[in-house]
């Protein structure tokens, strides 16, 4: 089985004049994990984004591969999910409908049983017909580690892996991580030390 | 977990589904465009009041009324998405044809909903009836469909600005000038009850800028949308 591969070079963002991160380096194999930690504004949540493909780095490089081969970024974006606070799902639909569409538009056609089982996963059993739009942020928090478990990815890109958790809801998506951890590769940005164990490594922003 | 994989059509059609569906309990684009319609129509008909227009005039004051309200609407497709922060999630989960193509289809429901309303409406208030419906009709579908293609492209562009929705309007009206102008005129011809050797020439321009604009917007979209 081809196993994706991740190789960050010398990865330098500016915003402008502001420098807000340079000459970050790591390589990263299926079953590694890496916390990205700094203060505030040190660029956590920007190369997470860089990561995606999403934005640009000012200089240096991201790059997945495959078997040896680099890939577009056609071909990562699949293999590619994300949770962060600042993602939200459609609050007009309910959260099965939000899951059946963006599995649908990503080319996978998945199950009642399969949206079923991630919400279970997740703590939201029975909440597949509720509006994303009466959620609680908690809710929708665990709703996109639902919509990121069903692209069954192989990087995992998490920001602030417990915004807006209760205590349960902590447990359930760190579990989740955990799980992840030792398949796929697993970048979670935080500033919680209680979640530096959710990595083998850590990247320190901003100083 | 997932059981197979669907075609590319399947994955647009998706994507229109969940405007039509997100619209239909937000009415977020229709209630703009509808009502920018029926008040811009119901003002136009006080203006020109007792007067005759020419041909000319009507279908000037037709595409108008046409342009303002799918301005009013139109943008929101993009804007909705990078303003509730749905956009990311999307750039993740799909390809931009599959985006791009599910939301000209979308955008082009609400323009042919806009066109059945106004039509009947414009014949009622303004008493002019086209002369010729194959002309009048023809124009119309076309002028729809390159006015569908152009504002999505330009919908994508402007939602990243700060100033979203002055800037669609101002950033649409120029790209789509030779449409309007080669629709004007065979609205001109609809009305007056000419046949389609007189209409030759803006034919042509408007199915070739309806040809081009897609093709551009197909070939742009992904750059404009995924960074």
């Amino acid at each position: 089985m081809s196993m994706i591969e991740l190789e960050v070079t010398q990865l330098t963002k500016r915003f402008g004049r502001r420098r807000v991160f340079g000459d970050v380096s790591f390589a990263l194999k299926p079953g590694q994990s890496l916390a990205v930690t700094g203060p505030n504004g040190s660029g956590k949540s920007t190369l997470l984004r860089l990561l995606t493909g999403l934005s640009l780095p000012t200089a240096g490089k991201v790059i997945y591969t495959e078997d040896g081969k680099t890939l577009g970024f056609e071909h990562y974006r699949r293999k590619v999910a994300m949770v962060a606070p600042y993602l939200a799902l459609y609050g007009a639909l309910t959260a099965g409908e939000n899951l059946h569409f963006l599995a649908r538009v990503d080319g996978r056609k998945v199950s009642d049983t399969d949206i079923e089982a991630v919400l279970h996963k997740v703590g939201l059993d029975g909440r597949g017909g509720d509006y994303v739009g009466a959620y609680s942020s908690g809710m929708q928090q665990r709703l996109k580690y639902a919509a990121a478990m069903l692209r069954e990815p192989e990087v995992l890109l998490v920001d602030e892996p417990s915004a807006n958790l209760d205590d349960t809801g902590k447990k359930a998506v760190f579990d989740i991580i955990a799980a992840y951890r030792k398949q796929a590769i697993v970048v979670i940005a935080t500033n919680e030390k209680e979640e530096y164990s959710l990595a083998d490594g850590i990247c320190q922003l901003g100083g | 977990m997932p059981t197979g994989s669907v075609s590319w059509a399947a994955k647009v059609a998706a994507v229109v589904r969940k405007e039509l569906v997100s619209e239909f309990r937000t009415r977020y684009a229709i209630n703009a465009i509808v009502m920018f319609a029926l008040v811009t129509l119901t003002v136009v008909s006080f203006a020109v009041g007792l007067l005759s227009p020419s041909s000319e005039m009507m279908a000037a004051l037709f595409w108008i009324i046409l342009f303002f309200a799918a301005m009013s609407g139109l943008a929101q497709t993009f804007i909705k998405e990078e303003e509730s922060g749905t956009a990311l999630v999307l750039k993740l989960s799909s390809d931009g044809s599959v985006i791009f193509f599910g939301k000209l289809l979308f955008n082009l429901l609400l323009l042919i909903v806009l066109a059945v309303l106004i039509v009947p409406l414009f014949i009622i208030f303004l008493k002019i009836i086209p002369a010729n419906w194959a002309v009048f009709l023809t124009g119309l579908v076309l002028g729809i469909v390159g006015l569908a293609g152009a504002t999505t492209i330009v919908a994508a562009i402007v939602s990243k600005a700060t100033v979203k929705g002055a800037l669609f309007t101002v950033l649409s009206f120029p790209v789509l000038l030779p449409l309007l102008v080669a629709v004007i005129e065979i609205t001109t011809v609809g009305f007056s009850g000419g046949g389609f050797g007189e209409i030759s020439a803006p034919l042509q321009l408007l199915v070739a800028y309806d040809v081009v604009m897609t093709t551009l917007s197909v070939m742009l979209f992904d750059f404009v949308w995924r960074l």
